[in-house]
């Protein structure tokens, strides 16, 4: 589904986030991407939904090169793609079910059906008595669990979540943990970059992890 | 598709309804300004378009004087006068003898003893016509045509006015263009810093719709669609600004008609011009809003 070859990153200023990276992500594969902050796992997550670009390398989608992507082909590629952002970008201008609802707008998903798709993403997360609050006024675990239903609402078929329980407590995280797995049940490949090793302790789950741009065996 | 397409349309221009009615003053001082700036070319040419109907109305058959040679026979005055009769230029005609000339002549200016101490009359006959052509260059036209007939000693009228007051319409026309031109882009500008603003504001709303898989054209068209509605409304303002001001005056007009017993009143603008103000203001409005866009939504690039 996903695959890496000879992946390097450098930014602008001359850093290099990314050394050489190989990886292979099987279809319906769930994931975990570790590593010390700064160790590049945000990185090469952007890198798979094209918001950052290699340097060097190929990255394929389903056989589609990320690479060499056409800047007007990039947002039918994003549409695949779930996304948990870090710093999760809420719109706080705006209710708990129409900040679901934006990537159904965007993808110009059928009228008719929209706030059906809403309302179940919700549901899933447990945020359905809240659909008509105001971001603002959600605790930090529901404001990650919107995080999770606003990138699951288009049912795409792969999920990446960029440290998805950062500062939650364990109890809260376990929870999240929990949906992300009912996920991939249903066969969506995820990807979870976290830097919090007591998430991994248990799980059957593959760990890739990162080193200072390199991936360790 | 085309449903889905139209829909989408749809939602949008509704959303951006909703979003001029939101901030009412901004919106409401932004589209007042613009009319006001609209009405100004809008009301330089309807004046014009009414001095060229009003001088069309009054000399809409200028008069030309055909004299003819002294030694034309009774004949040829015959034959002069059907050539006249068969051009469909010439609305009116009049033949002036010249025995009628000369006595015109002593009567209006007393000098009777003069004509009367000369041996034979000096005057010749002539033809007063009046044409339906106004324009300079048909009345010119149709004076060579005349001249050139071998009756005709002199073909005389006055173009002197037509070619002043056409300068003068000319003048007008390019009045309203330059004024239109610097207003447009007076119009372009503020379009372009008010959608940059909005940009500003959305900014977190647009980079996150372009993390999540929006086109470029999705995110361009409520600002386009803000454009294009602000100078639709802009340009609805300048009309009603212009109705009104026609009605006053035409008001004020009444007076003046009653006076010198002539219909004196300002046409209103004809629909197809309504429409074309309107059209045009719109499109002003998107031109604004577009190039605001494009200069604009790459500085914002998701990281
Ligand atoms: N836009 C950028 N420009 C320059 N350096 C960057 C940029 N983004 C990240 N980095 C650097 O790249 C390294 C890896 O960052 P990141 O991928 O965010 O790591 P992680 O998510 O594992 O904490 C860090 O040292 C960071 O400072
Ligand atoms: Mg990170």
């Amino acid at each position: 589904m996903i695959t890496f070859k000879n992946v390097s990153k450098r930014y602008p200023d001359g850093y290099v986030a990314l050394n050489n990276v190989d990886l292979a992500v099987a279809a319906g594969e769930m994931v975990f991407l570790t590593g010390h902050s700064g160790a590049g796992k945000s990185t090469l997550l952007k890198l798979i939904a094209a918001i950052e670009r290699p340097t060097s390398g190929v990255i394929t989608i389903s056989g589609q090169n990320i690479a060499q992507l056409k800047p007007a082909a990039i947002p039918y590629l994003r549409r695949k793609i779930g996304f948990i952002f870090q710093d999760h970008k809420l719109l706080f201008d705006r209710t708990v079910f129409d900040n679901v609802l934006l990537p159904l707008q965007i993808s110009n998903f059928d009228h008719n059906t929209v706030a059906a798709r809403v309302r179940a993403a919700l549901d899933k997360v447990g945020l359905l008595k809240k659909e008509k609050t105001m971001p603002i006024a959600l605790s930090g675990g529901e404001r990650q669990r919107l995080c999770i239903a606003r990138a699951v609402v288009h049912r795409p078929a792969i999920l990446i979540a960029d440290e998805p329980t950062g500062n939650l407590d364990v109890e809260y995280a376990r929870d999240i943990m929990t949906l992300f797995t009912s996920f991939n049940q249903v066969g969506v490949t995820i990807l979870i970059a976290t830097h919090d090793a007591s998430l991994l302790e248990d799980t059957q789950h593959r760990i890739l992890s990162l080193k200072q741009g390199k991936l360790a065996a | 598709m085309i449903r889905a397409w139209l829909i989408q349309h749809g939602l949008v221009f509704f959303l951006t309804l909703k979003r001029l009615i939101a901030t009412p003053l901004t919106s409401l001082l932004s589209i007042i300004v613009m009319g006001i700036a609209l009405s100004l070319p809008v009301g330089i040419y309807v004046l014009m378009q009414n001095l060229q109907a009003f001088s069309g109305q009054t000399a809409s058959s200028p008069q030309m004087s055909l004299f003819l040679k002294l030694d034309v026979t009774q004949d040829s005055i015959e034959k002069v006068n059907q050539r006249l009769e068969e051009n469909p230029q010439i609305l009116a005609i009049q033949f002036i003898p010249k025995d009628a000339a000369l006595q015109q002549l002593q009567q209006s200016t007393g000098l009777t003893d003069i004509a009367a101490r000369l041996a034979r009359n000096p005057l010749p006959d002539a033809f007063v016509i009046h044409t339906q052509e106004n324009t300079a260059e048909a009345l010119e036209h149709l004076r060579l045509t005349l001249q050139n007939w071998p009756e005709i000693e002199h073909v005389q009228f006055d173009s002197a006015w037509i070619e002043r007051l056409n300068a003068l319409l000319d003048l007008g026309r390019f009045a309203v263009l330059m004024l239109a031109m610097l207003l447009s882009v007076a119009i372009i500008a503020i379009m372009f810093n008010t959608i940059r603003l909005q940009i500003l504001t959305k900014r977190d709303e647009i980079e996150l719709s372009k993390l999540i898989g929006a086109t470029d054209s999705f995110i361009r068209r409520p600002f386009l669609y803000f454009g294009a509605l602000q100078g639709l409304a802009g340009g609805a303002t300048a009309w009603l600004i212009m109705a009104l001001a026609i009605r006053t005056l035409n008001e004020q007009l009444i007076t003046l008609s009653q006076l010198y017993a002539i219909d004196l009143q300002l046409q209103p603008l004809t629909t197809a011009d309504s429409i074309s103000l309107l059209l045009f203001s719109g499109w002003l409005g998107w031109l604004g809003a577009r190039i605001s866009v494009a200069s604009h939504l790459w500085l914002i690039e998701p990281k």
